[in-house]
């Protein structure tokens, strides 16, 4: 028998007809909307034959237009953080929409544990708590602030699972339940002045450190381990995987639990990005975070995504948006030209299913 | 109890809300003994599976294997017991290939102290698969395939092929064939026909009446829920099997709870 053929009982494979990856398709999205916006800044009057990836100005030692890239992913990566975990509970076909008044939520908490003493001389005066609470270890706020995600994600997915309430309402619930708590956590006022050291874990690129990190981690979760395999089975068929001896129930909460502490930890390096926590923050990342992941090939009915591709999913998001900003046309046109990425994203899906089937 | 009882059942019972889908089913199989369950639709033959291999929650009535008391907590309690199970409704997860199924709630793996994230082992797996098609000569073109792209013939044997893949103490398929053609049905006959030799128990549901008489040793009908006749193969005809499963006959001990 020939392994390497993976055929049996005769059978021949043809290797070269193995379907190509989703994942290539979308990078071909990706380089197509590059190449438009390259062109376009080519093309249009008033930008003066811009470049919008490489570099326009005449040195050497770049090709790329580095400053250029850097926004395009540092843009995405807090709202990236959240839509790894919002696409584990996609591919078990259930939806989270908890996540961005949750980053609000764990802002708020975190910053309120990472508030220093003095600010110029002065007592802190947006302190939230006594001077037991200033100048923690940063470890402290980033602790607390997943132990929040994760309860939140146990009560969501204890509800999800063991109470057979649908996904869509239960996380419906969290997400004014958390909006709720975030803007009771300080009777509607700012949080401010961290440490240095909690600042620093968002500062800079610190955002884009974390989510490629977690991207990458999170890649080899899914693909490799026995918790991935089992969050596919899950979507792919529920009533198989529990006949197959998965603890389906106890699985979810897991999953979800996971999910709301990569919510959570959004919203920690969002607030130390930021240097402050506001119960207002997080509008929308809950929507944007699927969408990303839905331009990214996954499928809502579950079984099917990758990381990988909600990664991608997010440097189209990233590149749509500073596309934009580079041709002078304002945020109303980005959200028509992003709502209509998402929809053909959708389509382009079905029919590409359809035709393999 | 007697080790050489692989399976007993005493007044297994199973209501669905109002539906009784099973009532007060007695069963019996020997040690290497093969044991045919016939019925019209609905009959509660599926029913009478699940409650055996800890899909569901049984109503009432007790469970032995092998001599010993089990209350399997689900599914793969039944599993770890020993025993394979090939449901009708073949419980594969349709967008992970073969490897995965067969090994679907209990992967190989390396690294246990991982809890829930340990690794997977995909080259055994893969392996062991390969045995495992080769053993009931299964043919798959690819087993990378996502069960999503297989015919509904090779869908069932993959879900064969799973339960052959691991030791067993008794085997139950329900309606292994119902979608196979005649090549295929005579590959999963031969199956059969090697766990007969090897001694291996064997629970199977089947309408097949040719089949079932080239197989089996012993003949159990049900009929509306409940067990209407336990037929020696030897001492009956596909003619009277018919009988006992419309009704026009019911055997004579179980006359009385059948009115
Ligand atoms: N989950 C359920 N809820 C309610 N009723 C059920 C359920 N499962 C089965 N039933 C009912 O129980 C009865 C027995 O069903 P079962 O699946 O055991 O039949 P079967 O003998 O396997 O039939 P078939 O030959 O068609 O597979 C049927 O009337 C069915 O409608
Ligand atoms: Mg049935």
């Amino acid at each position: 028998m020939e392994e390497t053929s993976h055929g049996t009982g005769g059978l021949t494979f043809d290797k070269s007809k193995r379907s190509w990856p989703n994942e290539m398709n979308i990078l071909l999205a990706l380089i197509i909307i590059i190449v438009i916006f390259e062109i376009l800044g080519q093309a249009l009057p008033y930008m003066k034959d811009q470049s919008f990836l490489f570099d326009s100005r005449d040195r050497f030692d770049s090709i790329f237009n580095e400053a250029r890239l850097k926004i395009i992913i540092l843009q995405v990566a807090i709202i990236g953080i959240i839509a790894l975990g919002v696409t584990q509970v996609i591919i078990t076909a259930g939806i989270d929409l908890s996540s961005g008044p949750l980053v609000a939520a764990t802002a708020m908490i975190a910053m309120s544990l990472a508030q220093t003493e003095l600010v110029n001389g002065y007592p802190n005066p947006k302190a939230v708590f006594g001077v037991w609470a200033m100048d923690l270890p940063v470890i402290i706020p980033v602790v607390a602030g997943l132990i929040f995600g994760a309860m939140i994600g146990a009560i969501n997915g204890t509800f999800i699972a063991y109470f057979r309430i649908p996904p869509f309402i239960a996380t419906l619930g969290m997400f004014m339940i958390c909006r709720g708590i975030a803007l009771w956590w300080s009777g509607g006022n700012p949080v401010s002045f961290p440490t240095e050291s909690f600042k620093s874990i968002g500062a800079g690129m610190m955002p884009v450190f974390w989510f490629l990190s977690l991207a990458v981690i999170f890649h080899f979760i899914l693909k490799y381990t026995v918790y991935g395999k089992h969050t596919y089975a899950i979507g792919s068929n529920e009533e198989a995987a529990r006949m197959s001896g998965i603890n389906v129930k106890r699985h979810k909460v897991l999953v979800y639990m996971i999910a709301s502490m990569l919510a959570a930890f959004a919203g920690v390096i969002l607030s130390a990005k930021a240097s402050t926590a506001q119960a207002g923050m997080g509008e929308f990342y809950e929507l944007f975070a699927i969408a990303m992941a839905v331009i990214g090939g996954i499928s809502l009915t579950g079984g099917r995504g990758s990381i990988i591709g909600t990664v991608l999913g997010a440097m189209v998001f990233g590149v749509i948006r500073s596309g934009f900003t580079f041709v002078k046309l304002d945020g109303s046109y980005q959200l028509m030209a992003m709502g209509g990425i998402i929809i053909a994203a959708v389509v382009l899906d079905q029919y590409r299913q359809r035709n393999k089937a | 109890m007697s080790e050489d009882i692989v399976l007993k059942a005493e007044d297994l019972t199973k209501h669905y809300g109002g539906v009784h889908a099973l009532e007060g089913a007695d069963f019996e199989m020997k040690k290497g003994e093969h044991v045919a369950i016939m019925g019209d639709n609905g009959a509660g033959k599926s029913t009478f599976v699940r409650q055996i291999t800890g899909v569901e929650q049984r109503t009432r009535g007790k469970v032995w294997l092998y001599g010993e008391e089990v209350n399997f907590a689900g599914p793969l309690d039944a599993r770890e017991a020993g025993i394979e199970t090939v449901f009708q409704t073949l419980a594969l997860a349709d967008d992970l290939d073969v490897p995965d199924n067969l090994f679907l709630g209990r992967e190989k793996t390396f690294a246990n102290w991982l809890g829930p994230f340990r690794i997977l082992d995909y080259k055994g797996m893969r392996k062991a698969t390969l045995a495992g098609l080769e053993k009931t000569a299964v043919k798959i073109p690819n087993i990378r395939n996502t069960i999503q792209n297989m015919s509904g013939g090779q869908r069932q044997c993959v879900a064969i092929a799973r339960t052959a893949t691991f030791q067993s103490r008794l085997t139950i398929m329900d309606e292994p064939t119902a979608a196979l053609g005649v090549q295929e049905t005579e590959q999963v006959e031969h199956i059969i026909k090697t766990l007969k030799e090897n001694g291996e128990p064997l629970i199977l549901v089947s309408h097949n009446m040719r089949q079932v008489f080239d197989l089996v040793d012993r003949i159990v009908v049900f009929r509306r829920g409940r067990i209407c006749a336990n037929l020696a193969k030897a001492d009956t005809d596909p003619q009277d099997v018919v009988a006992y499963i419309t009704g026009a006959k019911t055997g004579e001990e179980y006359r009385e709870s059948a009115l």
